[in-house]
């Protein structure tokens, strides 16, 4: 970037609008791809992509994991170079080799990943790589009055003094898109935004999102969430395979139509489960406390029963507690106060390694976050496989693993649960999220636990694959098994629950039936509404008081 | 960027570090050049002092023999995300145990003595890193900068027992009392005479048998696969029920334990007495070795030949030619552990890229 003294437009807008303007005539559309071709090896990534993006529409491409939309959206950023095609931005035809040519060309990409440095505040962050002087001060000063402008132009108000780590993942998100609007984005690219919102900070994004068409911006919006598709875009793009097999007018379609377009068959979109036959109580959490990494309390007396046969679902909005409350039912973090029962037996989970007695004691765990937690991304699949299960006697004897069992236990697997790429001997992190928590999912059920505990099972995951990991849910569930379900996707806890908890601030606030409650009512005691349910939520607040 | 392919195994484990090699030569050489003398001669005189005969075979490796020690103890700690850089210290004070159970048992046979000199070694050194490795477990104390800590305190530790306890009265040097012959492990010469008198001993055998035990514990044991899943992903090793505080204390006892098997190489094969420094910084040289060895085994291996190589090659260039100083050969020692160890993923993109533009083409034929 190079340095400039005006204050109005950012340093990249100004070359690139006089530019625009004079070829705006050619062309109706801000992006057309022509013809792209990436192969990486023997992947066809993309296979003679044609994607015309319309000047001033939200345009959706959406697809399963591995269909190519980012790799795609990685060659209109510059991040690869596609191997043949054409890219034309504003009608004229560009090699992007790099993301700052993309974003000299208008072109800025909000990652499904925040790109964002914690300990800075929100100004910072947004002139970070763009400071045009060694002094930072007047590129602040600068910056500051550009963000004031751009915040009331878009409806993006944040507090340029705030720090990153202090304010909510919805805002950060804002200072993603502030950052790629202060460098003169025109077309801007979201890669999957609302995986990490909760649904009033997702509705939020597209508000911001809207005003931002209004006033002339392109979006391309890459989601797999056919909900948001239809509630935000105006075009919709579906790939398959590294192809794009449709452009669709978001008004003349359907999700059902998206869905099978996207996966090449019919795909129910409702989960289909028979009536819950709840037999003796398998999980007993008893006034449960549980402390974070810093002593703060999270969990502050929680007690709910988990019967054999019967889904509940805890439903609330992230950073309730329910991330505390897995981990320490699960043994991962050590109770502060309480008791876990499973069978009537007490769990042990103290120390360092109360995973490994939970686990043998027939409580398995689906974490929140695989990639931090279920998953060693950087060991083989079959490698995996066994996490959590090496010492058992079915992979060796004594200290010695026995590697070939691992692996055709891993293949089996692979093969039982549609694993793919189906090879044992591939690093985990080249499996996409889908087949990753299909990996994980495997292992957890495998030695058919009494308990399964499923923190956010369909977090990034594919629709094909949502579809198959609720099944085998519900079928472990009619197989007599206790499943404790956390999720912020209301949908999904809706759906698959017999029964709901919601929690709030650390404690259960409320029950509902999911076949009853409806989602204003849920709503309402996710935000720690509850006055209107106090008699529901009395019992637990008793046995809270009473410790 | 993200478009970067990893580098096939070969390349990776050989190539990348061939390169390396090549550079430290190179610039080393115009230092040689700088300074008058000829780059080509002196590193004739190198390869000629390390490989030239038995002599020179033997000196490389008895070196190698301690610098496989010391970076399979970077190496092993490595693998459970833990760097170790106490091997100096823990290979140090092992001495102080293999000297007192050796002086004890000094007119036993040296068969017999040996093995015992081996477990106490262990121990001691091991001891020396459990207890940085306890600090971290369970006081949150980071590793790196207890262990290295623990070398000062292990130098003190061993200034004073030597001078105040071990020396005998009337020995005005700081050393403490010979071995008996008994108890002194015979060197290679004895049975091979190409080796002459140099110091490479029994121990090599046990640091090759360590070499085989590192793979086989790595990679064939659940507890490797315990320590490797801490190393990759301590949250994930925690959901999986491994208790990463008494993995972490275990791998650091290993990886003490193998940093005292120099402390036999030198006290029963080579030195049979104690002296003060004989570690020799061979544990921060093993640094370099993990490494360059990538912290597998074999890779391991042929980097303990090539520092064994240039610390008994540069030894001899003083002698061959006498412009080239003994400081002269530190600082080529130092290159080459500046290219190799510390500047080891330099040309890795640059490799990629080339990789990705013949791998390319290559599945492009393919299709």
């Amino acid at each position: 970037m190079t340095s400039t003294t005006q204050t109005g437009d950012t340093p990249a807008q100004r070359p690139r609008k006089a530019a625009a303007s004079s070829a705006a005539a050619a062309s109706e559309f801000a992006i057309e791809l022509e013809k792209i071709n990436k192969r990486f090896g023997p992947v066809h990534a993309n296979r003679d992509i044609d994607l015309n993006v319309r000047r001033g529409s939200v345009h959706g491409i959406v697809g399963e994991n591995g269909a190519g939309k980012s790799t795609l959206m990685s060659i209109l950023y510059g991040f690869y170079t596609a191997d043949s095609g054409e890219i034309r931005v504003d009608g004229v035809p560009h090699r992007i080799t790099d993301s700052r040519h993309a974003l000299a060309l208008g072109i800025g990409m909000v990652h499904q990943h925040f790109m964002l440095v914690d300990n800075f505040s929100i100004l910072e962050n947004v002139i970070l790589g763009v400071e045009d002087n060694a002094l930072l001060g007047p590129s602040l000063e600068r910056a500051r009055k550009e963000l004031e402008r751009l915040a009331h132009e878009y409806n993006l108000e944040v507090d340029p003094d705030a720090i990153i780590e202090d304010v909510s993942v919805g805002t950060q998100q804002r200072v993603e898109i502030l950052k790629a609007l202060y460098r003169g984005a025109d077309v801007l690219i979201l890669d999957e935004p609302t995986g990490v919102l909760t649904p009033s900070e997702a509705d939020d994004l597209f508000r911001v999102l809207r005003v931002l068409r209004d006033e002339g911006k392109t979006i391309i919006l890459i989601t797999h969430k056919l909900r948001e598709i239809m509630a935000i875009t105006d075009y919709v793009s579906v790939m398959r395979q590294g192809a794009m097999v449709a452009t669709l007018e978001t008004r003349n379609t359907d999700p059902e139509e998206l869905a099978e377009l996207m996966v090449g068959r019919r795909v129910l979109l409702r989960v289909e489960k028979g009536p819950a036959h709840p037999g003796e109580v398998f999980l007993a959490v008893d006034n449960l406390v549980v402390k974070d990494d810093l002593g703060v309390t999270r969990v502050k007396g929680v007690s709910f029963a988990v019967r054999g046969g019967e889904i509940v679902g805890i439903a609330g909005v992230a950073g309730n507690g329910q991330t505390e409350l897995l981990e320490s039912v699960s043994g991962m973090r050590d109770q502060a106060g309480g008791t876990v029962r499973l069978k009537g037996t007490p769990l042990s989970l103290e120390g360092d390694d109360g995973a490994h007695r939970a686990r043998k004691s027939g409580l398995a765990h689906v974490p929140e976050d695989r990639q931090r937690m279920g998953l060693v991304v950087a060991f083989e699949e079959w490698e995996n496989a066994i996490l959590g299960y090496e010492d058992d006697p079915a992979y060796g004897k004594g200290m010695i693993l026995d590697i070939k069992a691992a692996r055709e236990a891993a293949r089996r697997r692979i093969a039982e649960f549609d694993i793919r790429p189906a090879n044992e001997r591939l690093k985990t992190a080249s499996f996409s999220g889908g087949n990753q928590q299909k990996i994980v999912l495997a292992r957890e059920m495998e030695r058919n636990p009494d308990v399964l505990i499923v923190g956010q099972p369909t977090r990034g995951v594919d629709i094909g694959a949502i579809e198959f990991i609720h099944n085998q849910i519900i079928k472990m569930r009619d197989a007599g098994k206790a499943i404790l379900l956390v999720s912020v996707e209301l949908d999904e806890i809706r759906s698959l629950a017999d029964r709901i908890l919601v929690m709030f601030d650390g404690q259960i606030v409320g029950e509902a039936d999911p076949a009853t409650a409806t989602e204003g009512e849920l709503g309402l005691m996710m935000a720690g509404v509850t006055d209107r349910k106090a008699t529901v939520a009395s019992p637990v607040a008793a046995t809270g008081a009473a410790s | 960027m993200s478009a970067l392919r990893p580098l096939p195994r070969w390349a990776d484990i050989l190539l990348l570090p061939l390169i390396n090699l090549v550079l430290a030569f190179v610039v080393s050489g115009l230092v040689v050049l700088a300074i008058g003398q000829n780059p080509l001669a002196a590193l004739e005189a190198i390869v000629g002092g390390a490989f030239g005969n038995g002599y020179n075979i033997g000196y490389t490796l008895y070196y190698s023999t301690n610098f496989i020690f010391t970076g399979l103890a970077v190496a092993v700690a490595a693998h459970a995300g833990l760097f170790n850089i106490g091997g100096n210290g823990q290979a140090y004070i092992a001495g102080l145990g293999v000297i007192l159970v050796v002086l004890p048992l000094q007119f036993l046979p040296w068969w017999v003595t040996f093995p015992i000199a081996v477990v106490a070694g262990a121990a001691v050194g091991g001891l020396w890193a459990f207890i940085p490795g306890w600090l971290q477990a369970k006081r949150g104390s980071h590793v790196v900068i207890t262990t290295i800590m623990f070398n000062f305190i292990a130098a003190a530790i061993m200034v004073y027992m030597v001078v105040n306890v071990l020396k005998p009265a009337g020995v005005l040097a700081p050393e403490s009392a010979m071995i008996a012959a008994e108890g002194r492990m015979p060197k290679f010469g004895t049975f091979i005479p190409w080796f002459k008198n140099t110091d490479v001993n029994f121990t090599l055998l046990l640091a090759l048998a360590c070499l085989v035990g590192a793979y086989v514990l790595i990679w064939h044991t659940r507890f490797g696969y315990q320590m490797r899943a801490l190393g990759h992903n301590p949250t994930a090793s925690t959901y999986a029920g491994i208790s990463n505080s008494r993995t972490i204390m275990i791998v650091m006892t290993l990886s003490g334990a193998l940093a005292g098997m120099v402390a036999v190489n030198q006290i029963v094969g080579v030195q049979y007495r104690l002296v003060l420094d004989y570690v020799a910084d061979a544990g921060f040289v093993g640094i370099a070795v993990a490494l360059m060895g990538r912290n597998h085994p074999v890779g391991i291996l042929f980097a303990a030949l090539l520092f064994g190589a240039l610390y008994q090659g540069g030894n001899e260039l003083q002698y061959v030619i006498p412009g080239l100083s003994k400081e002269m050969v530190v600082v080529i020692q130092a290159l080459v552990i500046l290219f190799t160890g510390a500047m080891e993923g330099m040309f890795r993109p640059g490799l990629q890229r080339a990789f990705m533009l013949f791998g390319g083409s290559a599945a492009r034929r393919e299709a």
